[in-house]
């Protein structure tokens, strides 16, 4: 809401300055956006009035003008616009003037003529944004020789106020105008407005169809109007000022009656309307052409005004074309109505419109407003435009009008929600200048009457804050919550989210945040079958689909890294991920890796091989390791439709899947135009924080005993089932297994790898014997040999 | 005897001539070995009469150790040079650069809603979270948000379905905490949140975090410390002026907006601050009633506070960073600099 700082002064004589009101307002919950002046800076202009025009003797554009500027000789000035004629009011900038931009104005000669300064138009002064066709010619009543400036209260500014949602009630002057007298505690002055009595006796028949979304509709005929007076100065700057534009003489004064006092109008072209207005709710297939011209197909749950013929307008919206005031009107029906919040909330928004009528009735309108509304625009339009008015028509749904909320405050509660004592007179006295009526209960108890402006205050609550606001919350106490110093259980079982970071950050990568909804085809490419949630409204196709993966993100990233001359990109990701429909639908908080370039940092020590499968592999396993129960995991050969179908494991904790690693698919990787190979995991979170409560035994007084065992098996056999059976052979005994070679080439068999192996027994209570070991060793190379074929290699 | 001496001198003479240990070792076995020099005029102390034997056998004892301690000396000096060369051909450059993995880093909001979350999980609060994709009901309805309600349109909310939404804020959470737990109930809570307004101060999908503090007796005052205190904790300074505002939020009344003195020009004004000396932080307020009655809570019996705000807002303020969508383009040039 943009008010002037000049109309908001008339109501209200506050003795600081724009700044300082802006501030009060501020602090107050009416957040000041903007304070702007209205005219850019200029000066040295005056009103002067053109006495002589004549034809340029060299120039056939050009006129000489002797111009009575009050200092009681002529200015001779040459005037280049074609509209320029003796017996005009116009704003003359004489020699000296600076207009805005820094412009000064000097004594020149045109054409061999001499002209003392320069005749202005709207757009030289800044004050209209597109340029002007020829000079600003003033009204008759402008005073010859004044300031310009000061003729036009041109020293005014604009103040942008943002309003909450909440304070549709301060969406006027008057609205403003209470608050700052609250704040300030000074009187309010209302403009007297007097009802307008009726000339004529027409009227015109109201039905009111749907009294719960319009309690109240007033309207008046307004005959014999001179739509084509110019609406006056004052008028069109106070619209300007409040960031309106000026369309004819009717809409300018409901305009200038909803900003005055808050309260959207309407004017219909009354020789448009048919047989009687009804309000009413839109029927099916019904449409409408707009003010603005959009013709709109009707949804059956919008309100509308509509008479004999069809629907005239959308209620509380806007109107329609056909009944709408134009050059050719010359009897209005004048609207102020009453339409219900609920009624109007979001309407606007379903016919992609926002209005300042519809953004008033959203918040709410005082429903006692309508007739005092009436009146004020009747007696501005017959004051400036003419017309015989009729009497003011109005329906009224007394049971559908909003009910006086009664709140009853105790000074008790004003203490506990705020923390301190505010004295009785001035909980009175806040609350009456906010326009409520307090009946006293006693001693620090009222029965509050809520006036029918203020739609937020229903509860006990929402008195505290009037009294906090206004009070300032800057005055109110400061303490800290009192609490139980209690110390805190935390599951030594579970890794934090912390040290899983920690520790990847540690091993190199680089933590991204990367959006979670990614474009159908990047979700396509890392799971073609995936079902993820559809956003109906998403910002482009780009992100319109919730991500089933965090490759999807992580590979952008990549990519853009790549793109930027980063050759080694070690990247991971947390968060969740989507899967199923709205209705079966799972968020499954997730972490993902992805790699990519040398395995060391480039250095003059490192190993400047390419990274491989075993390096983001041990990096999983590393992270696997952190809870302590390394040996509930599992990886087993997997296939995943955005891995390579040789380098890809499927991650097991027990039993259940829980994850993937792997080389990403060359295919992907063309699809994306990412060059190097590129290695990526993905696990859930829950299973990877789930680790076990470390578990002591006594340390062991007896001997180790290590042997090294070479088994050839088959090249394509897992190496992981060869090392299940030798656990499972080894006997209890043996505490740790090492497999410390892999190898091929000379002295084996081709299609066949040998497999080298550390055992390490340690019994808790004896000494382990040869035979014992020797047992043990046999029984495995047995049973290796007759599962897998493998020999004992020597 | 007098050969004797001649022999020491000869001696000690190759001694300290030896130039490494072998050498030092075929002298000590040519004088000392068993079949040394001075060993032989030991074995020829037989010979000699039973009275001189003894003043012999002390003179020649005498120069056994003195080519005994000359070896010695000889011996430690040549360790001594050994070891010095040995070190000496061992030496590396200490300059140059050790061999490691290079360190990655935490995100610069993962850092900032750490730094957030820990300030108030430090004296109590629980850390809790919830799902992104929120039900009407726990991110509107419950929050005193019906539907057509104007605070709606300010969400520009991210719909699947009728019912079903991106949650806007990290509000639902406290919903979600309160159905399950009575109070005292202290939580902060922070996590991914999404608005459909995409340009150059917003982002589509950001970082909020929220705290409630619920318990009887907790009033606007205990919100004032609380934030105040946090705030000047956040940025670290003593000095901080920090201001409240009169504000909306359809689950807190009453509502305010936190304003801090510009931390990047001390409240003088400056483009950060829009020349006006404040930054808007957070939002905060006391819990609504009807907030309280859709999740069972007495509101006659408690009260409590909530308050959120935005991690990138605060991650700029706190590290310069001049442009929101750096955040979200994960360039390893500007993630590096948070390490």
């Amino acid at each position: 809401m943009k008010v002037s700082e000049q109309w908001l002064r008339q109501w209200v004589d506050a003795a600081q300055d724009v700044q300082a009101i802006a501030d009060q307002i501020t602090m107050a919950g009416l957040e000041v956006d903007a304070i702007e002046p209205v005219s850019a800076s200029f000066s040295g202009v005056v009103i002067a009035r053109v006495e002589e025009a004549s034809q340029h003797p060299d120039a056939d554009r050009l006129r000489v003008c002797q111009l009575d500027d009050g200092s009681g000789h002529l200015q001779q000035v040459v005037c280049g616009a074609p509209n320029v004629a003796a017996g005009q009011k116009v704003a003359l900038a004489r020699p000296g003037a600076i207009l805005p931009s820094d412009f000064a104005i000097k004594e020149a000669r045109l054409r061999g003529v001499a002209s003392h300064g320069m005749i202005c138009a709207e757009s030289e002064l800044g004050l209209a944004e597109e340029k002007s066709p020829g000079i600003w010619v003033l009204p008759d009543n402008a005073i010859v020789g004044e300031d310009l400036r000061q003729w036009l209260g041109l020293d005014d500014h604009s103040i942008d106020v943002d309003l909450t949602p909440n304070r549709g009630d301060c969406l006027s002057v008057m609205g403003l105008a209470r608050e700052l007298g609250v704040l300030n505690r000074l009187e309010v002055k209302a403009p007297e407005i007097l009802p307008v009595t009726a000339q004529i006796d027409d009227r015109f028949e109201v039905r009111l169809d749907n009294g719960e979304a319009c309690p109240r509709y007033s309207a008046r005929v307004v005959r014999d109007v001179d739509v084509s007076t110019p609406s006056p100065l004052w008028l069109t700057e106070y619209l300007r000022r409040c960031g309106l534009r000026s369309i004819d003489i009717v809409v300018d004064i409901t305009n200038y009656v909803m900003l005055e006092l808050g309260q959207p109008m309407h004017a219909f072209d009354l020789d448009q309307l048919q047989g009687h207005i009804e309000i009413r709710n839109a029927r099916a297939n019904e449409t409408l052409t707009l003010l603005d011209g959009q013709d709109v197909e009707l949804q059956e749950d919008t309100l509308l005004i509509a008479d004999g013929h069809g629907p005239l307008a959308i209620a509380g919206v806007m109107g329609g074309e056909r009944s709408g005031v134009n050059a050719d009107t010359r009897h209005v029906l004048l609207e102020s109505a009453f339409f219900a919040p609920i009624a109007v909330a979001g309407k606007a928004r379903q016919y992609g419109l926002h209005t300042d009528a519809s953004h008033r009735f959203e918040r709410g309108v005082d429903s006692t407003l309508q007739v005092r509304a009436l009146e004020r625009a009747t007696g501005l339009l017959i004051e400036l435009a003419g017309g015989r008015p009729g009497p003011v028509i109005e329906k009224t749904d007394q049971q559908a009008l909003p009910e006086v909320c009664q709140i009853t405050l105790s000074a008790e509660r004003v203490s506990r929600i705020l923390g301190m004592t505010l004295e009785d007179g001035e909980i009175s006295d806040i609350l009456s200048r906010l326009g409520m009526t307090l009946t006293p209960q006693g001693q620090g108890h009222w029965d509050v009457s809520v006036p029918a402006w203020r739609f937020d205050i229903r509860l006990e609550e929402d008195l505290v804050e009037e009294l906090a606001r206004i009070h300032g919350y800057n005055r109110l106490p400061v303490r800290y919550p009192q609490a139980e110093l209690s110390p805190q259980r935390e599951d030594d079982t579970k890794v934090s989210l912390d040290v899983i970071r920690e520790h990847l950050v540690a091993g190199g990568y680089q933590e991204a945040i990367t959006y979670s909804f990614v474009s159908d085809e990047i979700q396509k490419a890392f799971a073609p079958d995936a079902v993820t949630p559809t956003l109906a409204n998403p910002i482009s196709s780009d992100m319109s689909v919730m991500r089933s993966s965090l490759w999807a993100g992580l590979s952008r990233a990549l990519l853009h890294n790549l793109n930027r001359q980063q050759q080694r990109v070690r990247l991971f990701e947390t968060g969740l991920v989507f899967s199923g429909d709205i209705d079966t639908l799972t968020q499954v908080p997730m972490l993902g890796g992805m790699i990519c370039g040398t395995r060391d940092p480039e250095g003059w020590a490192s190993r400047r091989e390419s990274v491989d499968f075993f390096d983001i592999k041990g990096d999983v396993e590393h992270l696997l390791a952190l809870g302590g129960a390394e040996n509930e995991w599992r990886f087993e050969p997997g296939e995943h439709v955005a891995l390579h179908p040789g380098q890809c494991a499927r991650i097991l904790r027990g039993d259940r899947g829980v994850g993937w690693v792997g080389a990403l698919h060359p295919a992907v990787r063309e699809r994306f135009g990412i060059k190097p190979d590129v290695y990526v995991f993905e696990l859930e979170l829950s299973a990877l924080q789930q680790g076990r409560l470390a578990a002591f035994t006594p340390l062991s007084r007896y001997p180790e005993v290590r042997r090294d065992l070479a088994l050839l098996v088959d090249e394509q056999l897992p190496v992981q089932s060869l090392l299940d059976a030798v656990h499972e052979q080894a006997g209890e005994a043996l505490t740790d297994l090492r497999l410390f070679d892999v190898y091929q080439g000379a002295g084996v068999e081709e299609g066949r790898k040998s497999v080298a192996l550390g055992l390490t027994w340690q019994h808790h209570s004896r000494t382990l014997t040869d035979l014992e070991i020797h047992q043990a060793i046999d029984n495995i190379v047995a049973v290796s040999s007759e599962r897998f074929g493998a020999l004992l290699r020597n | 005897m007098e050969h004797l001496s001649t022999v020491v001198a000869t001696a000690v003479e190759a001694i300290d001539a030896a130039e490494d240990i072998r050498a030092l070792e075929e002298i000590r076995v040519h004088y000392l070995g068993k079949k040394g020099e001075v060993t032989a005029l030991l074995k020829g102390l037989g010979k000699l009469p039973a009275e001189e034997r003894p003043a012999a056998g002390e003179v020649i004892n005498q120069a056994r150790q003195k080519i005994e301690a000359a070896l010695e000396a000889r011996r430690t000096v040549l360790e001594e040079r050994a070891m010095a060369e040995k070190l000496a051909a061992q030496k590396v450059d200490v300059t140059l650069p050790g061999r490691r993995e290079s360190s990655g880093g935490l995100h610069p909001i993962t850092q900032t809603l750490r730094r957030i979350e820990q300030c108030f999980a430090h004296i109590g609060y629980d850390i809790a979270e919830g799902p992104e994709i929120e039900d009407d009901y726990h991110n509107f309805e419950a929050l005193n948000i019906p539907a057509h309600h104007p605070a709606r349109a300010m969400h520009d909310t991210f719909y699947f379905d009728a019912r079903h939404v991106l949650r806007t804020h990290t509000s639902p959470v406290q919903i979600r905490t309160m159905e399950q737990q009575e109070p005292p109930v202290r939580l902060v809570c922070s996590g991914r949140v999404y608005r459909n307004d995409s340009d150059l101060t917003h982002s589509p999908m950001f970082h909020q975090v929220e705290g409630l503090f619920v318990d009887e007796n907790v009033s606007f005052a205990d919100l004032k410390g609380t934030i105040e205190a946090f705030l000047k904790a956040f940025f670290e300074r003593d000095q901080l002026d920090v201001r409240f505002r009169p504000s909306y939020f359809p689950f807190t009344e009453p509502s305010a907006e936190v304003d801090i003195q510009c931390v990047n020009c001390g409240g003088k004004g400056c483009r950060v601050c829009s020349h006006t000396g404040w930054l808007e932080v957070l939002g905060c307020g006391m819990v609504h009633p009807n907030v309280f009655a859709h999740v069972g809570i007495d509101s006659q019996r408690y009260s409590g506070f909530a308050f959120g705000m935005g991690a990138e807002r605060l991650a700029m303020l706190r590290y310069g960073v001049n442009d929101l969508r750096l955040f979200f383009d994960n360039d390893l040039r500007f993630l590096r600099q948070f390490q």
